[in-house]
């Protein structure tokens, strides 16, 4: 039910996006989702890519630094309110989301919503017993 | 004869030279003051390049009683010895010197240092302690993989493993393939090489198809470079021993200044030898105990060629602390740096291995740093750049800026002055770096700050 975020760091400078979406391209990896979160001096970019493995290979190969987290993949219906009534069932649960961000894509006419909580596993738990579908690993990678 | 004492509730702990090595440290401070008062006398009688050094200084040997008095008397740096090239700073005729070594000139001439019978006694024990220290008995199998010859490592090593009573194997320096052969089927217990040279010959084993974890090797003596907690941890996993650092320079000795004992946390000075101060590079006054600085050695007993507060040019602190392992010597940090590399900011001494030591405390690795001096409106800036390794990093914002906060607290304590701390991804100092190259200096340039 996890999947795998890699988390890059980024000088704030002209032209370091760039060289990370083109060393990934080149390499024949497709970000799937994306987040940046910046400030002045630096940033993080949090990826959700088709070929993870390969990834970090070539993020290593040119001495980026970067860790993998595991985060949730989780179904929303695409209506107003339909991030609200997921969010409200966590926070009843006092469960909380570190950050998230949305996938380019939609699934089955429903948005996917990346989540990070702060446990992961209650989170999972929670989310399912809500009703709310939370995508597998797989179904994530062949999106 | 030295006696070897082993005390049974911590089967580590042996003591070379227990009734000098654990002496109360008034005994010690006496001791001290009685052998630095006849150094002195000594080289002002037989060594006239010191007389006169004193007399310009305005002080003779009647006025060196306590060790404090030491500060009176002139330093003594590596030009001064190269200026006496080869023999006119001995303090004995060459017929009682057993034994000439020299230090590598990468500047012009060698500094040639001379040993008498005595003194390589003494020298033989100096090495056996740390060995014993470390150790080391007289059922092992020692192989010496550091080069012999001028260098003091080899045969310093050499005499204080036989000293020991160990069994000595004087494999020297290189060829791998015959340090492999002889680890093998001599069944070494004891390696003793430079901490790099411990890594390659490590990886060298498993490509030969011989797990390092099934050597007899149960030892490790390495030293002659930098090498940092974490190599030591990458060293003693590989080949699962116990590896203790040492330090010496040939100036005043070679190896035996000091070493580690098993609770690896400093090396223990023989103080008994050598009278060590740590001073401010600038003023060569004394720092507080515990305080980087520059060490500044001078001999006690040295009879061939003695030196007076020689300055080792070695960034590095005391610990008084008392020691788990009863010795009652105290401890140097490891040598992180050279004055050389000092900067003056603001007035303030500032060292790159300052840096170092902050990083060490975040990270398991070798940490990659830059200090960029800059002058804006007549005021001295620094920059502290660090490269953002796995370990500083994390995915969450709100972490990254915590440890960010706590190295910026860290350093700014550690230097006494605020820095400007920037992270930056790795590589992206190499574009400045040659090899080590810590700081950038731009004060007196009109280079652009970026």
């Amino acid at each position: 039910m996890k999947v795998q975020q890699i988390s890059i760091f980024m000088e704030n400078r002209a032209g370091r996006l760039a060289a990370v979406a083109r060393l990934l391209g080149t390499t024949g990896i497709n970000i799937r989702a994306l987040s940046l979160a910046d400030t002045s001096d630096f940033g993080i970019l949090r990826l959700i890519v088709d070929k993870p493995e390969e990834a970090k290979k070539a993020l290593k190969a040119n001495s980026f630094t970067f860790n993998v987290t595991d985060v949730v993949a989780v179904q929303i219906p695409d209506e107003p309110g339909g991030l609200a009534s997921v969010l409200e069932a966590l926070q009843a649960q006092n469960v909380n989301v570190e950050y998230m961000y949305a996938f380019v894509e939609k699934c089955g006419g429903k948005a996917i919503v990346v989540f990070r909580f702060d446990d992961l596993d209650g989170a999972i738990g929670l989310l399912q017993g809500a009703g709310v579908r939370v995508l597998s690993r797989q179904e994530v990678l062949s999106l | 004869m030295p006696a070897m004492i082993e005390k049974k509730s911590k089967p580590d702990i042996r003591i070379w030279q227990p009734e000098c090595e654990c002496m109360e440290r008034s005994a010690l401070e006496a001791l001290q003051a009685e052998r630095l008062r006849l150094q002195v006398e000594r080289v002002w009688q037989h060594c006239p390049y010191y007389a006169a050094k004193m007399r310009e200084a305005g002080v003779e040997p009647g006025q060196i009683r306590t060790i404090d008095d030491v500060r009176r008397l002139p330093v003594t740096t590596k030009a001064d010895l190269r200026d006496n090239y080869p023999f006119g700073i001995f303090a004995s005729p060459l017929k009682d010197v057993v034994r000439l070594h020299a230090s590598t000139g990468t500047t012009g001439k060698p500094t040639v240092v001379g040993y008498t019978r005595d003194d390589m006694q003494v020298w033989s024990d100096l090495v056996a302690r740390f060995l014993v220290a470390g150790g080391l008995t007289n059922e092992d199998i020692v192989q010496i993989a550091f080069g012999y010859g001028l260098f003091t490592g080899g045969f310093g090593l050499h005499y204080g493993a036989e000293r020991v009573g160990a069994t000595v194997i004087p494999a020297s320096s290189g060829n791998t393939e015959r340090q492999i052969m002889i680890l093998r089927d001599f069944g070494t217990t004891a390696l003793v090489c430079t901490p790099t040279y411990a890594v390659y010959l490590g990886e060298a084993l498993k490509q030969a198809g011989v797990d390092p974890e099934q050597l007899a090797l149960r030892l490790g003596f390495f030293g002659g470079e930098f090498w940092t907690h974490a190599i030591r941890a990458k060293i003693e996993e590989l080949y699962g021993i116990t590896a203790t650092d040492n330090y010496g320079l040939s100036e005043v000795v070679g190896p035996g200044v000091s070493g580690e004992c098993p609770y690896q946390d400093g090396m223990h000075i023989a103080e008994d030898h050598f009278l060590v101060e740590v001073v401010d590079p600038t003023t060569l006054e004394p720092v507080p105990i515990g305080e980087l600085g520059e060490l500044v050695i001078t001999t006690l007993s040295k009879k061939a060629n003695p030196v007076i507060r020689y300055r080792t040019r070695d960034i590095s602190r005391l610990n008084s602390e008392p020691c788990a392992c009863g010795r009652t010597m105290r401890r140097m940090a490891k040598v992180t740096g050279r004055t050389d590399d000092m900067l003056i900011i603001r007035g303030v001494n500032v060292f790159p291995s300052q840096i170092e030591h902050v990083l060490l405390q975040f990270e398991d690795a070798q940490p990659h740093y830059l200090l960029v001096v800059t002058r804006e409106r007549q005021m001295d800036q620094l920059e502290v750049r660090i490269e953002v390794s796995e370990y500083l990093f994390s995915d969450q914002m709100r972490q990254l800026h915590d440890i960010r906060e706590r190295l910026q607290r860290k350093i700014d304590s550690a230097l006494g002055i605020r820095a400007k701390l920037t992270l930056v991804e790795p590589g992206s100092l190499e574009r400045f770096t040659g090899k080590a190259k810590r700081v950038l200096d731009l004060r007196n340039s009109e280079i652009p700050k970026n």
